[in-house]
């Protein structure tokens, strides 16, 4: 399939992507560059990725026909059950994938960044999974804000390093991730977790999370006698799950890509993620995107309540869908994603991650006829922000 | 431009090793960029590289992290950085680099930043995160106009055949990266080090060599020196800045203990 919005020969997506790395990471991202995409089409190694997805991750996960919500907002709202995933979240789907290339490179070390912990805890699943060392850097704030994901990484046998740079969270994490690799070229493999980094990160982190949406489209037909949605909704920080569960829609003109992101406070309030509505071209973490920054082209910390989404800037792949106009972006506030993440709870008996609740948020917005499909991905479960949700929603009370 | 790069009558003047040393703009406080620059100056550096602060500096360990962290909280910025040096070249005779990370150019416009450059006397620049293949579509060409050199690096992991494009498209001189690390991240020079330098330097390359990272005291300047031109000295002389009581005196007392010359 020749899709239009995929990554050229270059790495970019349109104007945005590219490879803004020092020479020290040069090597490592050249062989993987040069060599992933014949490892990806190994039939040992599709064969290996597709038994994990099957028996270990629990694919293929369930496209839900969510009724009660469906009958509220007088349409047809189907969520993907990522967050049925082993570990509980999509990451899992590219960590699998990741690890299987580390290995065929020959690697034996592990380094990852987290925010939330999600893409920690799937990472140091997958390498306790295949005996692999694994340091996982996260921001010191989020070490705080997320104690049991911390507490699953070590179970797990993960180093968990606190990052104490700038802002101690998942941009200085990626920073001393990145810093960590350099120091150590030769026997380590950084597994990014999102669509985000050099050429050829976001590319091979989208192929290994588009099974979400080749699964949409059988499972559409299946139910609905047609493969694709009208709409497909997902939550964008870096854009991994968004990434995968467009991935098979981005030519399929009859298909609209929503993506929400994070307005923390609000777009306007300077307590915001939403990187599309607040950010300008830049270099950030080895690409060109879209970036939260200064005048002076300092990157400014974003806010929000979800920590799977306070990154500033957004994957090369949506900064090129957003400015192309193929994917319409809503900012969706703190207190929308709480009220979402209620509703779903309330309606359909899934108390969803922070982060999918931004995109569950956007029903509202939509205005879907009756004849309409949805298809929106639930990219995590809410076990990890219980704290949060017993605070803010007061379900002490 | 017609005048010759201040960077090429040096490498081909040298008598002696030469020292390129690293100060971050703007640290330890706002005002102290000229001070420092006509210290290092007075000490006898030979090349001065001055930082541009950035909030995310990836090749960077956590000695000049810091020292950026704390240029951009007093405000510095890459307008003010021009404003700063708009006389260096009034008493500042030395080749003057700047070093810095890819995206506040961009901000500044890379055009609007080229001649900024060549208007203050700037003669050269590293920019870690600006690829070889990025440079040579979009920026050689402008950096030229201005007379700037381009100063590209090269790890332990380079392979010859990428070593001799860099070759190829680098002037003034190659930044040899001593290890694979951040900056300030080891300290001294190994026998697998000297085993690389000996293997670079047995390419004939069209390029003098300076070897930085690692580099902090005469004893490693010396060893650096015995397989290129010279050496950087980076975090070392940022962890002076960071403490000095008096900054000038300590300065040049520094770089003349580098330089043996004390």
């Amino acid at each position: 399939m020749n899709q239009s919005f995929q990554v050229d020969e270059r790495g970019y997506y349109g104007d945005f992507g590219g490879a803004f790395i020092p020479e020290m990471l040069y090597p490592n991202v050249e062989e993987l560059r040069s060599r992933y995409l014949d490892i990806i089409a190994e039939p040992s190694f599709q064969e290996e990725f597709h038994a994990l997805l099957k028996d270990y991750v629990g694919r293929p996960t369930p496209l839900f026909k969510a009724e009660r919500l469906s009958a509220k907002y007088k349409t047809n709202i189907y969520l993907k059950r990522e967050d049925l995933c082993h570990t509980g979240a999509h990451k899992v789907n590219n960590t699998i994938g990741q690890i299987l290339v580390a290995k065929r490179l020959g690697k034996h070390k592990i380094v990852a960044e987290t925010g939330a912990g999600q893409h920690g805890v799937a990472t140091a699943t997958v390498c306790a999974l295949m005996g692999m060392e694994c340091i996982v850097y996260m921001g010191a704030i989020d070490i705080e804000r997320q104690a049991p994901n911390v507490a699953r990484m070590r179970m797990l046998g993960a180093q968990v390093v606190a990052a104490q740079s700038g802002s101690k969270t998942l941009k200085d994490a990626t920073n001393e991730a990145m810093r960590h690799w350099i120091n150590n070229p030769v026997d380590t493999h950084y597994i990014i977790g999102s669509v985000v980094g050099p050429h050829p990160y976001p590319d091979m982190v989208a192929r290994f999370q588009s099974v979400i949406s080749e699964e949409m489209r059988s499972q559409l037909q299946e139910k609905e006698g047609r493969d694709y949605p009208d709409y497909v909704i997902a939550c964008v920080g870096g854009g991994s799950n968004a990434a995968g569960a467009f991935y098979h829609f981005l030519d399929e003109p009859r298909t609209q890509l929503i993506a929400a992101e994070a307005a923390g406070q609000g777009v306007s309030t300077g307590h915001s993620a939403a990187t599309t509505f607040l950010g300008k071209p830049g270099v950030l973490h080895g690409s060109k995107s879209l970036l939260m920054q200064t005048e002076d082209g300092q990157v400014i910390e974003p806010y929000s309540i979800s920590a799977g989404l306070d990154y500033p800037g957004i994957g090369p792949m949506h900064a090129n869908l957003f400015q192309t106009g193929r994917a319409k972006f809503y900012d969706i506030t703190d207190e929308e994603a709480l009220e979402a993440a209620l509703e779903c709870s309330m309606l359909e008996g899934i108390i969803p991650a922070l982060e999918s609740a931004h995109a569950l948020a956007v029903f509202g917005k939509l205005h879907a006829k009756a004849n309409e499909v949805i298809v929106v991905n639930l990219s995590g479960r809410g076990d990890k922000d219980l704290s949060t949700y017993q605070q803010r929603l007061k379900l002490n009370d | 431009m017609t005048r010759m790069n201040r960077i090429t009558k040096l490498f081909a003047e040298a008598t002696e090793p030469i020292l390129n040393v690293y100060a971050t703009a703007g640290y330890p406080n706002f005002g102290d960029t000229m001070t420092v620059l006509n210290a290092l100056q007075a000490g006898g550096v030979d090349i001065i590289e001055i930082g541009m602060p950035y909030s995310d500096p990836v090749a960077d360990g956590e000695t000049i992290q810091q020292s950026n962290q704390v240029s951009l909280d007093q405000g510095m910025t890459v307008a003010h950085l021009f404003e700063q040096l708009k006389n260096m070249r009034q008493t500042v005779t030395v080749p003057v680099l700047l070093m810095g990370y890819i995206n506040p150019v961009l901000q500044y416009g890379v055009e609007a930043f080229c001649k900024k450059c060549a208007e203050v006397g700037v003669d050269g620049l590293i920019l870690p995160d600006l690829p070889m293949a990025e440079f040579e579509s979009e920026y050689q060409a402008i950096f030229e106009h201005y007379g700037l050199y381009n100063i590209f690096l090269i790890t332990p992991q380079t392979t010859d055949a990428r070593i001799a494009q860099i070759d190829a498209i680098s002037k003034g001189f190659i930044y040899m990266v001593s290890s694979a690390s951040t900056t300030g991240a080891k300290t001294g020079i190994s026998s697998d080090q000297e085993t690389y330098f000996k293997r670079i330097e047995a390419m004939n390359l069209k390029n003098p060599r300076l070897i930085g990272f690692g580099i902090s005291d005469r004893s490693s300047f010396l060893k650096a020196s015995e397989s290129a031109a010279g050496a950087i000295i980076g975090s070392a002389f940022v962890k002076l800045l960071g403490q000095a009581q008096d900054l000038h005196a300590e300065i040049v007392g520094f770089v003349q203990s580098i330089k043996g010359k004390k």
